[in-house]
């Protein structure tokens, strides 16, 4: 294995001419057809389960992913109603810009949105803290399948794509969970063609991801395309931040500098929106979606590897997580 | 089917010993698609491990369930562009049950990777690998001759393995074959035909396997006659008086035009395309992988499960198939049980007549007089629906030919199915 590691000079972990090139041409007309077949996957994916589910929820959080699956549904549904409604869990640790674009962008559409929070999770005593200061991304888990039970929900679309992570790179569009919510990476149905295989006994579920299929650069170039708005935080802004493990950690009410730390102002992007307490930004003077994608194609890191503090801790986080419940 | 051909899709199959993860490894590299925290985290696992340096097959068979338990997840989707085009990998590991996993992986693929040890020759996986890839009916495939620096590279070992493919593959009508010599460890013919100015290849004067890959031209959209199965019928009605309903689809084949005349399966009602709904707008006409809404002319019974298609070149409306089938399920088919047809958009009842061939992976040969298929088996069966499904040949037509079963104790999907041509049932076809 030696002899590949040296084969692969360190250069091409640098941005490159014919990356910058690559974005040029990226823009042409063949990305409309990419984009397109996508899409087409994504509305033939969420009509499939309208068509079989019971009772289908579509995950919004105000993250990029799902305000791509929220205009993926227009596109499968309008004029009518969204056969579904919308169900965000919220672990009250939100920035608050991600907030207030939910409520606007639920209002603009005029669906409807169901919000739990893992803070009623804490208070009816189903989630116990540590330390209260702790991030409250994993315990989603059991605000999720609460809702799920209290709904009787039977398939919920969630953003998810397969580029993220190698946990999800394993897992189907239509993804079977038993009456635990767990996962099972090891008996996963078949996948063939466009056949989704959407039958489950009384109380499981099935998670559904229309966009498994879709990259980070994907998602930018949709939304460039689609003239898709997203909350200001995942454009280059000033804010205060420190550095941690070799991450940008915001400075917040709730992610205090620690001793001994320098707080700086620097231009930082957000790549990832989720609990405050885990979610870091980049270095970035991306200021509109078009510099966002110039970026992306230039990235050194992974999405999550340069945004989230949760993942990190060991090497399967994401897998143990899903194996539970997690999104 | 997908329309268009900026984004080839391929499958690799085979194990470590082949060099398949040393090969995927390489392309992701090449293509700087592997970021530097996903190396780091690779780097991390190869030291907890005791070795030195990169293991590139902890980049595709990375979940800790595999490697504590030694087995491999049956596909990991992987994805990676060039200036040239976007690839998404289907990779399929595994010595064991790999039949399944490949079906499983490689149902859409443009391209399938058949890797073999130029030291080693054909093997019976081999010959697996090719045989499913035949059943799948993936437009190419592409025999990958690994390991040329084992063999000097030799370009008499090289002739020798592709003549010995290309019997296999003209048993098999496999539609068109290419075969590469390669070394993906040494970095031979993967992205560059050289390596460090030195080409070591110097007899071979095709394309390497990255070029292939960003070139080869991918026919998804056959001239084939118009397919749109209905997945939904709209709640709201469409039209200045508001009296027609939308129906919603995908067009899986052909072409749809406001105007023309449209029969709806299996009623056999006629009607005219009177719009073709978007959200971004009416069109004149769609086609291949277009997500739509039609509506029609006149007030027809028509619901989930239906499909519009065009007068000529009509389907077969059958309770009857003949199809190949790949059995994926854990317990064996059970001819008197009952199972579950999930065909386009419609779920149906069904039985299985009879087993009618079996097929030996290895030998290809067809045996009769099999009573059951198990895990990994592929074979022929006369299956009876409850209600009629709306077929084509699988080689006409993938969307319409093809199929799964479901177990209905379980939920399970237990089979991937292609349907045959010449139907040759008495009676079968209503």
């Amino acid at each position: 294995m030696n002899a590949i590691l040296n084969a692969f000079s360190d250069e091409r972990l640098n941005p490159t001419e014919s990356s910058a090139r690559f974005a040029m041409r990226e823009r042409r007309p063949n990305l409309r057809a990419h984009l397109r077949n996508l899409e087409a996957e994504a509305i033939h994916i969420m009509r499939e389960v309208v068509a079989e589910a019971r009772n289908p929820a579509l995950l919004f959080s105000g993250g990029k992913d799902s305000i791509v699956m929220l205009r993926i549904a227009e596109k499968a549904f309008r004029p009518d109603k969204f056969p579904f409604p919308l169900l965000h869990i919220d672990t009250e640790h939100n920035f608050p810009e991600v907030i207030a674009f939910r409520d606007k962008r639920v209002a603009e559409l005029g669906e409807k949105l169901i919000a739990r929070s893992v803070g009623d999770s804490i208070a009816n005593g189903r989630v116990v803290l540590r330390r209260p200061d702790e991030s409250r991304n994993p315990h989603q888990t059991v605000t999720l399948l609460d809702a799920i039970k209290e709904f009787e929900f039977d398939a919920l679309f969630g953003g998810a794509r397969r580029d993220e992570e190698k946990a999800r790179a394993k897992e189907r569009i239509v993804s079977h969970r038993d009456e635990w919510g767990q996962w099972d990476p090891k008996n996963q149905r078949p996948e063939l063609w466009n056949l989704y295989n959407l039958r489950m006994h009384p109380g499981e579920h099935v998670r559904v991801f229309p966009l498994s299929n879709w990259t980070e650069l994907d998602i930018w170039q949709y939304i460039a395309e689609q003239e898709i708005e997203v909350p200001a935080i995942y454009f280059a802004h000033r804010r205060e931040i420190v550095e941690r493990k070799g991450l940008l950690v915001p400075i917040t009410s709730l992610t205090p500098a620690r001793e001994g730390e320098t707080i700086k102002t620097l231009s930082v992007r957000f790549r990832t929106v989720g609990d405050i307490t885990c979610t870091a930004p980049v270095a970035s003077n991306a200021t509109n979606v078009d510099e966002v994608i110039e970026e992306t194609v230039l990235a050194r890191l992974t999405e999550r590897g340069a945004t989230r503090l949760d993942d990190q801790t060991s090497d399967a986080s994401m897998e143990a997580r899903k194996k539970e419940g997690y999104f | 089917m997908k329309p268009y051909v900026d984004s080839l899709r391929f499958s690799t199959a085979g194990s470590v010993d082949d060099g398949k993860s040393t090969l995927i490894g390489r392309l992701l590299y090449d293509s700087k698609s592997i970021l530097e925290d996903t190396i780091a985290a690779v780097g991390r696992a190869t030291t907890k491990r005791g070795q030195d340096g990169l293991d590139l097959s902890l980049l595709t068979d990375g979940l800790t369930a595999e490697r504590e338990q030694g087995i491999t997840i049956d596909v990991a989707h992987r994805y990676f562009a060039t200036p040239r085009r976007r690839f998404v990998i289907a990779d399929t590991p595994g010595h064991e049950q790999f039949t399944r996993n490949m079906v499983t992986g490689a149902s859409t693929s443009d391209v399938a990777i058949v890797l073999v040890d130029a030291s080693k020759g054909i093997l019976p996986q081999t010959r697996r690998h090719a045989a499913v890839s035949a059943l799948l009916d993936i437009p190419h495939v592409l025999l990958a001759v690994n390991k040329m620096d084992l063999v000097g590279y030799s370009e008499s070992t090289f002739k020798a393995i592709k003549s010995d493919f290309k019997g296999i593959a003209a048993e098999l009508r496999i539609r068109t074959l290419t075969v590469i010599p390669i070394s993906a460890l040494k970095g031979d013919n993967v992205v560059s035909k050289a390596v460090d100015g030195v080409d070591n290849l110097s007899w071979y004067n095709g394309p390497t396997l990255l070029e292939f890959l960003e070139t080869v031209s991918v026919d998804r959209v056959r001239k084939t006659n118009l397919r749109f199965p209905v997945q939904l019928v709209s709640r709201v009605k469409f039209g200045p008086t508001q009296e027609h309903r939308g129906y919603l689809g995908h067009v899986e084949s052909g072409r749809i035009k406001v105007g023309e005349r449209v029969v709806v399966l299996p009623s056999r009602e006629t009607a005219r395309v009177l719009e073709i709904i978007t959200v971004d707008g009416s069109r004149k006409t769609a086609g291949v992988g277009d997500a739509i809404t039609v509506t029609l002319d006149r007030q027809i019974d028509l619901s989930r499960g239906d499909v519009i298609v065009e007068a000529t070149g009509m389907p077969q409306i059958t309770d009857r198939i003949r199809a190949n089938v790949c059995w994926l399920g854990n317990a064996p088919l059970e001819v008197s049980r009952r199972y579950l047809i999930k065909h386009l958009t419609r779920a149906v009842r069904a039985t299985i007549e009879r087993v009618e061939t079996h097929y030996d992976i290895e030998t290809l040969k067809a045996t009769r007089g099999a009573e059951t298929l198990r895990t990994n088996d592929i074979g022929e069966l006369v299956i009876r629906t409850s209600q009629p499904l709306i077929v084509d040949p699988y080689w006409a037509n993938h969307a319409t030919g093809s199929f799964i079963i479901i177990d209905e104790a379980t939920n399970a999907t237990v089979a991937a199915g292609t349907v045959l041509s010449e139907p040759e049932l008495d009676g079968g076809y209503v």
